[in-house]
């Protein structure tokens, strides 16, 4: 489709028209727009920074592998051998009981050394998974091995964690879709009273030839003004929102292994992501609409 | 150039609007559509322009069957057919000289030959001199040589024009018959379906007859052969 200059430019003031022509739906229509990609803009911001957190999280899922007693130093190194060629397996630490005991005198105090003269703590492996999700599985084998006295992680927290992220993502899909299909059924009703009070025009456009393009285009047009327009307000409120947001955790959240998302580029993507939702929701709607009326 | 061959048309509810036309129209000709309301006479002309589609049968315009033609080349068939209705279909918002000018732009003439040929037109009609005036505040024989002058403003080689003198007094019924005589005297094509006795029978040309969706009657220089 290749268009003339001069077409162009009336079907751009043709769009402009119509959208001061029809003031109140403009303006029903944008605000529907507006608080829906709010919503949208909000959530997903949510979203992708809990999904972050949750890798986060999955990433330091550790094992602690106790070892027998009765082990010697020989079987010990030929277990650490073991567990290394499972495969899934990112990393084995040793970490004997001396070195236990020590940390926790770190981080509790001096009244941890009374244990000095009889250690109670086992030696262990500290085992990560390349995948978090296979710590289970690894887990299981792991007991297997002789020598190996016990397997334990987070077990019921990792899975919760898991089911609440898989719950949550699936409402905000949900609502988000909801909110998605209401702007668009709103735009679609606006360039629908448009369209009805051209009717004559389109008829006469249609009768004398006008190709379907040329009808439609200033119609798409308007659908795309409508969300564009309606797009402004939520990427300024975003923006605010995450900019404060980010100042308030990022000092908080520094020595933590859990990060917020980074303000840029994640402003800019999240930014481009509601503009284009904002796009495709008004093309779309005034796509819907325009498709009746061209048969004539 | 205008062909039907076995041309059938039913209608969604049923009714059949066509039970296989058959008919031959030259370049140049003139031809009247005659027959009682709701015969067919007005599926037989939207046909032509692809206002409606056949259900069966071929329609052959310069050879081109526009029975099977794409939704998307219809525009351009269309560029080659002027139309003309009872009720003008003139935009009330637009100047006589815009109403037009808007039927050349939307077609994406150059605004150079947009402005020669709409004054063209508007002269050859005789109406230049209110180019400037809103159609309401013009008479309808006057809108009506308006929607003419539309219609030819492209130089299409046929005109279809469906009761175009239907809501004229008898007076400007002639002076609109006038201009299409003129029309047609410069080579194009006019199929024209009308009630008005008095001028098939005075200005004669060919009378197509159609009842029940059948052309019952097929004569040069006809009669109309209805009573009222």
């Amino acid at each position: 489709m290749v268009m003339k200059a001069r077409t162009i430019s009336r079907h751009f003031r043709e769009s402009f028209k119509s959208l001061i022509r029809n003031g109140w739906m403009t303006f029903a229509s944008v605000s529907a727009v507006t608080v829906t990609l709010l919503l949208v803009g909000v959530f997903t911001a949510l979203m992708l920074n809990m999904n972050k957190a949750a890798t986060d999280i999955e990433n330091d899922v550790e094992m602690n592998v106790y070892i027998e007693i009765e082990a010697d130093e020989v079987s010990v190194s030929a277990l650490e051998d073991q567990i290394t060629d499972l495969s899934g397996v990112e990393s084995v630490t040793y970490s004997s009981k001396e070195e236990e005991l020590s940390s926790l005198i770190d981080s509790f105090g001096d009244e941890m050394a009374l244990f000095e003269q009889n250690n109670p703590l086992r030696d262990k492996f500290i085992v990560k998974a390349t995948d978090p999700r296979q710590t289970e599985r690894l887990a299981s084998q792991i007991t297997t091995i002789e020598n190996i006295a016990a397997v334990e992680y987070g077990e019921d927290k990792i899975d919760q964690l898991f089911e609440t992220l898989e719950v949550s993502r699936n409402v905000g899909a949900v609502l988000i879709f909801g909110l998605l299909f209401t702007a668009m059924f709103l735009i679609s009703n606006t360039i629908k009273i448009t369209i009805v009070a051209r009717r004559r025009e389109i008829e006469i456009m249609k009768l004398v030839g006008a190709s379907n393009w040329f009808v439609r285009f200033p119609f798409l047009l308007e659908g795309i003004w409508l969300g564009i327009i309606g797009a402004i307000l939520p990427i300024a409120v975003v923006s605010v929102l995450y900019y404060n947001v980010y100042e308030f955790m990022e000092p908080r959240l520094e020595n933590s292994f859990i990060q917020i998302l980074e303000f840029t580029p994640f402003i800019y993507q999240i930014n481009a992501l509601i503009l284009l939702m904002g796009v495709v929701i008004g093309m779309w709607g005034s796509f819907m609409s325009v498709r009746k009326f061209l048969k004539v | 150039m205008i062909q039907m061959k076995q041309v059938y048309k039913k209608y969604s509810n049923g009714i059949m609007a066509a039970n296989g036309f058959d008919v031959n129209i030259q370049q140049g000709e003139f031809v009247y559509v005659v027959g009682p309301s709701g015969a067919g006479k007005t599926t037989f002309i939207k046909m032509m322009y692809r206002e409606e589609k056949p259900t069966k049968g071929t329609i052959l315009i310069n050879d081109v069957d526009i029975a099977t033609l794409k939704a998307k080349r219809v525009p351009y068939l269309r560029r080659n057919i002027g139309v003309v209705f009872q009720d003008f279909k003139l935009l009330n918002q637009l100047t006589v000289y815009e109403n037009i000018a808007f039927a050349l732009e939307v077609i994406e003439e150059h605004p150079k030959t947009i402005k020669k040929r709409a004054m063209e037109v508007l002269d050859l009609v005789g109406l230049k001199h209110k180019a400037r005036m809103m159609p309401d505040e013009l008479s309808g024989g006057e809108q009506q040589r308006i929607s003419i002058a539309r219609s030819i403003a492209n130089q299409p080689k046929i005109m279809i024009a469906d009761e175009p003198t239907g809501n004229l007094d008898p007076e400007t019924s002639w002076e609109i018959m006038n201009l299409f005589e003129e029309i047609n005297a410069r080579g194009t094509t006019i199929i024209m379906a009308t009630h008005n006795r008095e001028i098939v029978n005075t200005i004669r040309h060919r009378v197509i007859a159609i009842e029940n969706g059948l052309i019952v009657r097929d004569e040069q220089r006809g009669e109309y052969g209805y009573e009222g």
